[in-house]
């Protein structure tokens, strides 16, 4: 079982530092009460000024080269940023998804007007792009798309909706997967590609769906007529597919899979601690095991992905894992303490809980369900 | 892996095929002694690896040793080489010549010391041992125990000591030793400091069981798909179904889960043989199997509850490890206290194994 296997990573001295620094910049914007740490900060932490801040540091499109305003550094040092960031609650949203796999995707595939315009105002963490994959009907069978470009004289024309879009209303651009040729039965993966709207462009309107704790995060995207220009299409029309599809690895296995109610298992900690509640920390242990067990793996992966070896296996599966372990920290900490979850709580446990418990069921829906993701390891375990 | 790690694994796997056949892995369970399989790892030097040459070993690391125990798992080798181990390393530690016998030592808690003294020209022995791997089969017994003036590692010989024979889930020797004021003429005894070694034991011994048990795991894991493979219900092969693709999908995620948590355990074991990373991985190993096994049985049905298959040798023998060298509740009780020792927010550095700087300041 080969493709199930991966490496031990030995993260090197220098990243120690980094890490301190990190802890630092922290320390400091919390002592200073601009940010508070809560759960789910990656997708529900929307600040442009902590985002400008962490751009100045230097610290988004970090592996991106110099040219493009980014840092050349390695992408275990970029995990080393992202997983203090996520452990610590930092509201990360709003550059989150540019940083991921809108920035990587232009360096990949991109054309370099698109790079030198692009990359360095995601850089400075200024630039926020949306995902424009799923559609009213097609979820998680996202080949089903139908929203279409045709072209036109020098550019295209988009039409169709896309849903689900996380943070529409406040980003600035949706990389959108749509089809730019008629769907064919026998090939559902041709006559696809990728084109950057930009999302204050006449045609385009945003709604907002509310989530049922009434918050707004998700939206539905509307293109009528939207004008497309030529040069902000991403790579090969018709290659939307497998451009799409070479980002998934990066998104699946990254730390914020395990890690979005960190700060929900740090302030149970910190309670059974002052208690001296060793029942309470026997559970705890379970819950720091699986932990770091997780975060071995997605460390391992990274590895794997930067030396180039696919994973896109091993990567759904700890998603799987991740985002179960993510789920359970809400159920296992009302167990052991007497706090009552609510979300206007004083308490900060009692607050925390809220957040992790209202926003669990998402956890095991985005970026691949729990049961997409375990056909694929069905099968990539039965091929292997 | 280098090319001399390579053969090692080569030549073991050749062994465990030829000598740890079913009928074999079968036959152990009505207390026949797998001779061939011992005496070929024996000839092949596999007994003393990671012992260097000086101590009368093969030369060789930990990583070398622990390959191998990853092998004797999946393979269900009905032998203790990882008792075998276990001795070699606490000897190996006292500066100690590991020995050509075969010592065994109990898969238990070390806890209730022997009492052993002087007698005229040997020496008086009390003491009991429980759940000690094939005691029967052994030349002697590595327990810690306590003379007169201090406390001992002591290796007692077996010839005049009552064995009481018993056997784990998966039909394993698991034997009672009684030493009832048993007078032995020489004894090899080294002074030691009792916690030091009681802690050395578990951990070490939990490492080797970590290690088998994800073997053991790996070939439920292969069973399982050739299973789901070839056998066809209702006109379609069983991986074509959902039910059966979600199962699968669980299995090869503890799978990889336990395998990396080994792997960084063992990886952290030559540099500190009790290593909290250790902990980590038994833990995670044992709380595995209360979802793998049911899942294996599950898919495999009727036939894979039977003696004739031989899932059987991986479910029983993961059922039985797991209960050997710490439970989930002591593992997690080791761990707490580790927890209960952080200040506010230290959480993250102990996962991490990087210390807040910031911090460290603010405590002073």
């Amino acid at each position: 079982m080969k493709a199930l296997r991966i490496p031990v990573v030995e993260l090197p001295k220098e990243t120690e530092a980094l890490r301190n620094e990190i802890r630092a910049f922290i320390k400091e914007e919390l002592e200073s009460g601009s940010i508070a740490p809560s759960c789910d900060s990656w997708l529900c932490g929307f600040s442009p000024e902590l985002s400008k801040k962490i751009g100045e540091k230097g610290w988004i499109g970090m592996t991106w080269p110099a040219e493009y305003g980014g840092k050349e550094r390695t992408s275990i040092e970029r995990y080393v940023v992202t997983e203090e960031l996520l452990a610590a609650g930092a509201p990360v949203a709003a550059h989150w998804i540019a940083d991921r796999q809108s920035g990587p995707l232009f360096l990949k595939f991109g054309t370099e007007k698109q790079k030198h315009f692009f990359l360095p105002k995601i850089a400075r963490g200024e630039c926020y792009f949306s995902i424009g994959l799923s559609e009213p009907n097609a979820g998680s069978d996202l080949a089903a798309i139908k929203t279409k470009a045709e072209k036109v004289e020098g550019g295209w024309l988009l039409n169709g909706s896309k849903i689900w879009t996380s943070g529409a209303h406040l980003a600035h651009y949706m990389i959108t997967l749509c089809r730019t040729s008629p769907q064919d039965i026998n090939n559902r993966h041709a006559g696809m590609s990728q084109l950057v709207v930009d999302l204050s462009a006449p045609g385009v309107t945003i709604r907002p769906i509310h989530l049922m704790t009434g918050e707004h995060h998700f939206n539905e995207v509307f293109f009528e007529d939207v004008f497309i220009p030529d040069n902000m299409v991403v790579g090969k029309i018709g290659n939307g597919w497998a451009q799409g599809m070479t980002e998934l690895a990066y998104e699946r296995s990254g730390p914020e899979r395990i890690l979005s109610t960190y700060p929900l298992l740090n302030e149970l900690t910190n309670t059974l601690i002052e208690n001296k509640d060793e029942k309470g920390l026997n559970e705890v242990s379970k819950v720091v095991t699986r932990l770091w067990t997780l975060r071995n793996m997605s460390l391992g992966i990274a590895k794997l992905l930067e030396e180039g070896i696919p994973s896109s296996l091993i990567a759904s599966l700890v998603k799987d894992l991740g985002t179960q372990f993510e789920q359970r920290m809400a159920e296992i900490t009302r167990l052991l303490v007497s706090a009552i979850p609510s979300i206007n709580s004083e308490s900060k446990l009692e607050k925390l809980m809220a957040q992790a418990m209202l926003q669990s069921p998402g956890f095991t829906l985005r970026g691949g369900t729990t049961e997409i993701l375990r056909g694929i390891v069905a099968k990539g375990v039965v091929k292997a | 892996m280098s090319e001399m790690q390579e053969m090692i694994m080569e030549s073991t796997e050749k062994i465990l095929k030829e000598y740890s056949k079913k009928e074999i892995v079968n036959e152990a369970e009505n207390g026949i002694w797998a001779k061939e399989l011992w005496d070929n790892l024996e000839a092949y030097g596999m007994l003393k690896v990671a012992v260097p040459e000086e101590l009368m070993g093969n030369g060789g690391d930990q990583y070398d040793a622990f390959s191998i125990l990853y092998l004797i798992g999946k393979y269900s080798a009905p032998i203790p080489l990882a008792e075998n181990y276990i001795v070699n390393k606490l000897l190996m530690d006292l500066g100690e010549s590991v020995q050509d016998e075969f010592i065994t030592i109990s898969a238990t808690e070390h806890k209730n010391l022997f009492q052993i003294r002087e007698k005229d020209d040997g020496w008086i022995v009390s003491g009991k041992a429980k759940y000690v791997p094939w005691a029967r089969f052994a030349q002697k017994i590595l327990v810690l125990g306590e003379t007169e003036e201090d406390t001992k590692l002591a290796l007692l010989p077996l010839d005049n000591a009552k064995i009481k024979e018993g056997k784990n889930l998966a039909g394993e020797a698991r034997d009672e030793v009684f030493f009832d004021n048993v007078y032995v003429e020489e004894i090899k005894t080294k002074s030691v400091d009792i916690e030091e070694q009681v802690e050395k034991i578990l951990y070490t011994g939990g490492l080797t069981r970590s290690v088998m048990m994800v073997g053991a795991l790996e070939n439920l894991l292969a069973l399982t798909k050739e299973h789901i493979s070839e056998r066809s219900q209702f006109g379609r092969p069983l991986y074509r179904f959902q039910a059966v693709q979600q199962h699968m999908a669980q299995l090869a995620g503890e799978f990889a889960a336990t395998n990396v948590a080994v792997k960084n355990a063992i990886s952290s074991y030559e540099k500190n043989p009790v290593s909290k990373e250790i902990a980590f991985a038994k833990l995670r190993v044992n709380e595995a199997i209360e979802k793998v096994n049911p899942i294996a049985h599950q898919i495999l049905a009727a036939i894979g509850f039977t003696f004739e298959h031989t899932l059987h040798h991986s479910t029983r023998r993961l059922w039985s490890w797991r209960e050997e060298f710490g439970k989930e509740s002591d593992w997690e009780q080791i761990i707490a206290k580790d927890l209960m020792n952080l200040n506010q927010n230290e959480l993250w550095s102990l996962i991490t194994n990087v210390e807040n700087s910031s911090q460290k300041v603010d405590v002073k």
